[in-house]
């Protein structure tokens, strides 16, 4: 029946505006600064038109719009439609379509539009401080909403505009009902949460750039990698020994295992050359620990120099580092067991991985081969301190900004430069020994991490990113060497914080030189800890595994909705409860005086009727009650002056009293 | 025709099974068994953006993504309570209605009142599919709702069910309840016809009194000339100024009175009685004094306020 469309009210369009501008603040470094401008461009555009409504775009003009930047969206993104651009997209339709909103179906639209927004946030960041921002732009479409449904629609003109009238008390009611809705809207919230079963996804195919944000070890090595790794102060892994920590030295986190040379790049061994496992022989006591892996969207995990077992799901390549069959792009924690002490492939090295790991390109770094091919004649170890000893007695310094190399540059490094990071050390080291006849490979993964007494566990950072070489020595097997530690031992035995750097190279969190601020963040981090293994971690195992602890039995995915549903309507109940129950009446005392005289009343039968006034009432009582006429009428004109009266005292207040208690209902 | 009737019994035959709030006395009250709710095309959008939220986390595994979507699910619950809350519990009262012509929009004053103790916002009430009027209510206050209602027939007509509803807080949820309050409201006649007001007909030939209607001792303006105005009457030289003619208005002692007789009209029973309406509101706006006979009743010649509606009440109940 409704022919005419409800249009929106300034006051509307204000709040919707505040609204989509608080979700593109929160959603502002998820977004090309020139998405950002357009928004706010288009933002002002339509606040302008809220006094001047001719700056409204027609129809024509808005499909133009939409067409031009819908087109530079797909050029910026050159045709990638994945999370980055759907976001940019969304982002630029909700701005368009505010400057289309007129009528209310459009404004719903918008704030629906803005919901899902916020849900989208978390596909970047779910991080706590997103979690708390993402608490205002909720507040505020709330806010929006509850100013729409306050409208009235009788106020409008002929032209269809409603006026409303808005005040800063208003404001604040709206802001202060939708916190009060928010905060009576959480205990639902938290049975879900907590019991919804949880869906193990993805349902569908998951677009390529989701997780581009995640950082961590590549495939492949090139000079600057890793230096560039190590600026990054954001957490790789968090390790919980079962026993003692094992000490600096020993805390190689083995990754990618590099064989194949090219030019500047090394790469791994393809995964479908079939190479047997190297043979393993450990001994000594053994390190039980438990890693909690951030996500970083390749399939690798970090384990301890020299892992035994794997966890589920993983599989062992022949030179030892675990990789899981899908890219971890969840917080995944696993298991493990390590031992410092081994010996890997002792007897014989295998015909091809001796071809592998003595492989260089031909024609390349001429005076490096030439050097190493003086060492030709020496024995294994031999071969090793020679290099060893060319890096810690040739001025070679160990910096994160190297300069860069260009032809040649192993050749550049050891003659020219002689300043690099771990990767020019470990690559150089392997190249030497690799042109000296002696095999050799590249390890990457992580060295160190940092105690966090708070909790007893270990953080690693990306900035404690390294890498190390393993030379296969007759008898021995593969055996790990450090070449950085020749040119920086500190690196090793301390941490990158300790390594002779110059400060400003280094990431803060890395750094020695401001305890306290370390320690708070070290604090924080206790906190973000049980963040992430808590809130973030609760998938549908750890759902399951922690309402079996809480039952003390298991517990079944169906026992799980049957007690999701109890819980749940037990929830709404309290809910509605609290919320329906009854606003008390405080009564002032002359109101509990005249409560009593109405008391007193009822017990003859004769009730004040609703909305009946006090001297209505007296009318009538007085009717039915001749004989105290005078005294009931007194008391409700002495009522009515205590109630309504300019001029009442306290001893108004006690002449009532003793009127009430004076009278006795009788016919 | 007939297919209108056939919806007409079929709403009635439907909506008996809807629990309306009855009046008792002159004031129903919005029991919590009478309010209904049902989700508005809003609600539906929110849902289907709830389910989009939920595949989504779902399907990336995002636990934030399932707070916000079990946060915002929640919301919906707590404010189909408040909506609900909003409605339930109010006293309605329905105070007076003016009388109106048929097919004029007649206001019905309703009275609604809250003994709960809690404010109510963005009540809205309205009759049938007239407009709706909403108002907010403060706590133990009450509230006037002067509602439109579009009336037809002429006669008395009761008072429709009055729809009292609330979207508040969200918008997302549509709480209504149905009154039935009595209200007889008056309609009168719609004033229609073509008839001339029967001025000097009726005084030349029933008075047997020269004079015209109204006396003729002082002038007293002018009026627009009308078909059975005497010649002498006609100002001519004010008429000479080429706007039309006009009669010469006198006022005196001697005015006589003029009958509005049901006789005089002719056509079918509901012209014949417009024609008088029309005839009434004439008289009564030239302020003359003006009597109606009726078959079943006769009213004496007045040109008072009260004279007026009883003559429209006489016609509107023929």
């Amino acid at each position: 029946m409704r022919t005419k469309a409800k249009l929106v009210t300034a006051v509307q369009i204000k709040w919707l505006l505040i609204s989509l501008g608080a979700i593109l603040a929160t959603h502002a470094l998820n977004l090309p600064l020139w998405v950002i401008g357009v928004c706010v461009l288009l933002g002002v555009w339509r606040y302008i038109a809220i006094a001047k409504p001719i700056f409204m775009p027609n129809r024509w003009l808005l499909v133009l719009l939409s067409l031009i930047l819908g087109l530079i969206i797909v050029l910026s993104f050159k045709g990638q439609f994945g999370r980055d651009a759907s976001l940019s997209f969304l982002v630029i339709m909700t701005a368009l379509k505010l400057l289309e909103t007129k009528a209310l179906r459009d404004y719903m639209l918008c704030i629906m539009l803005g919901f899902f927004l916020v849900g989208n946030l978390f596909l970047f960041n779910q991080s706590m401080a997103t979690f708390g921002i993402s608490i205002a732009p909720m507040l505020l479409l709330i806010a929006s909403l509850i100013n729409t449904s306050l409208v009235k629609q009788n106020n409008m003109n002929n032209l269809g505009i409603t006026k409303q009238k808005s005040t800063k008390q208003d404001a604040l009611f709206i802001l202060k009902f939708s916190g009060k809705l928010l905060l009576q809207s959480l205990p639902i919230m938290l049975v879900l949460f907590v019991l919804f079963p949880r869906i193990p996804g993805p349902l569908w195919g998951i677009p390529q750039d989701a997780y581009s944000g995640m950082t961590g070890l590549s495939d492949n090595l090139q000079f600057g990698n890793i230096s560039q790794l190590t600026k990054n102060s954001s957490i790789a892994f968090r390790v919980q020994f079962q026993g003692a920590i094992p000490p600096k030295n020993q805390l190689y986190w083995r990754g990618p295992v590099l064989w194949h040379q090219e030019e500047h790049s090394w790469l791994m061994a393809s995964d479908n050359i079939g190479l047997p496992a190297e043979h393993l022989i450990v001994s000594g006591p053994a390190t039980h620990y438990t890693i909690t892996l951030e996500p970083h969207n390749r399939p690798w995990l970090l384990l301890l120099d020299m892992p035994t077992n794997l966890p589920n799901n993983t599989k062992r390549t022949h030179d030892y580092s675990a990789v899981a069959n899908e890219p971890v792009r969840s917080r995944m924690r696993y298991e493990a067991v390590s031992y410092a002490h081994y010996q890997l492939e002792a007897n014989a090295l295998n015909e091809r991985e001796s071809i592998m790991a003595l492989q260089i390109t031909e024609g390349e770094n001429p005076r490096t081969r030439a050097l190493a091919q003086t060492w030709l004649n020496l024995t294994p170890a031999q071969k090793i301190n020679s290099a060893l000893t060319l890096f810690r007695e040739q001025n070679f310094i160990y910096t994160l900004r190297p300069p860069l190399l260009g032809k040649d540059p192993v050749d550049q490094f050891i003659f020219n430069t002689k300043r690099g990071f771990c990767e020019h050390y470990a690559t150089s080291f392997v190249y030497l020994m690799r042109a000296a006849g002696l095999p050799a490979r590249i390890v990457t993964g992580y060295q160190g991490g940092e105690l966090n007494p708070n909790g007893n566990y270990l953080i690693v950072r990306q900035s404690d990113a390294h890498a190390w070489a393993e030379v296969w020595l007759q008898g021995q097997g593969w055996v790990r060497v450090d070449p950085t530690a020749a040119v920086s031992p500190a690196r090793i035995e301390q941490g990158i914080g300790d390594a002779d750097l110059e400060r400003d190279e280094l990431p803060l969190m890395a750094r020695h030189d401001f305890p306290l601020l370390k320690k708070a963040l070290l604090n924080l981090d206790t906190f973000n800890n049980g963040w992430n293994q808590w809130v973030l971690g609760y998938d549908d195992k750890k759902q399951l595994a922690f309402l079996s602890k809480m039952r003390g039995k298991t517990v079944s995915v169906t026992d799980l909705v049957v007690g999701m549903i109890v819980t749940l309507l037990a929830a709404m109940v309290a809910t509605a409860f609290f919320v329906l129950k009854k606003t008390h009446i405080t009564l002032n005392p002359a109101e509990k005086i005249y409560a009593q005289y109405l008391k007193k009343l009822k017990t003859i039968g004769l009730q004040l009727n609703i909305g009946e006034g006090a001297l209505d009432f007296g009318n009538r009582v007085a009717l039915a009650l001749p004989p105290q006429q005078t005294l009931i009428l007194d008391i409700a004109a002495r009522y009515n002056a205590l109630q309504y009266s300019q001029a009442k005292n306290a001893f108004m207040l006690t002449e009532l009293e003793a009127l009430t208690k004076q009278f006795k209902p009788k016919f | 025709m007939k297919a209108c009737n056939v919806q007409v019994w079929r709403r009635a035959y439907w909506q008996q099974w809807l629990r309306v709030a009855k009046s008792d006395g002159n004031m129903a009250t919005l029991q919590p068994r009478q309010i209904y709710i049902l989700p508005t095309v809003w609600g539906v959008l929110y849902a289907v953006m709830l389910i989009l939220l939920l595949v989504g986390s779902i399907n990336y595994s995002l636990s934030l993504g399932y707070f916000v979507t079990f946060l915002l699910a929640s919301l919906g619950h707590t404010a189909m309570l408040h909506t609900w809350r909003n409605v339930v519990h109010l006293h309605i009262s329905v105070l007076h209605a003016k009388p109106v012509f048929a097919g004029d929009c007649a206001q019905v004053t309703i009275h609604m009142l809250d003994t709960k103790n809690r404010a109510r916002y963005a009540i809205a009430a309205k009759i049938e599919q007239n407009a709706e009027v909403s108002e907010p209510i403060a706590a133990n206050q009450s509230g006037l709702f002067l509602l439109p209602f579009t009336t037809t027939k002429r006669g008395f007509c009761a008072l429709p069910r009055i729809t009292v509803y609330s979207e508040f807080p969200l918008s997302l949820l549509h709480a209504w309840a149905y009154a039935e309050l009595s209200l007889p409201i008056l309609v009168y006649p719609k004033p229609s016809g073509h008839q001339p007001l029967p001025a000097l007909l009726i005084d030349a030939r029933n008075s047997g009194n020269s004079r015209a209607s109204r006396g003729d001792d002082d002038f007293d303006g002018h009026k627009n000339y009308q078909l059975g105005d005497a010649a002498s009457r006609v100002d001519w030289k004010a008429s000479s100024r080429g706007s039309g003619l006009y009669t010469k208005l006198y006022s005196g002692e001697g005015a006589s009175d003029l009958w509005l007789d049901f006789a005089l009209v002719n056509g079918e029973l509901e012209a014949r009685i417009s024609q008088l309406a029309l005839w009434v509101v004439d008289a009564h706006a030239s302020q003359q004094r003006y009597g109606l006979k009726l078959p079943n009743l006769t009213l004496a010649p007045s040109d008072s306020q009260a004279h007026y509606h009883a003559c429209m009440q006489a016609l509107a109940l023929l």
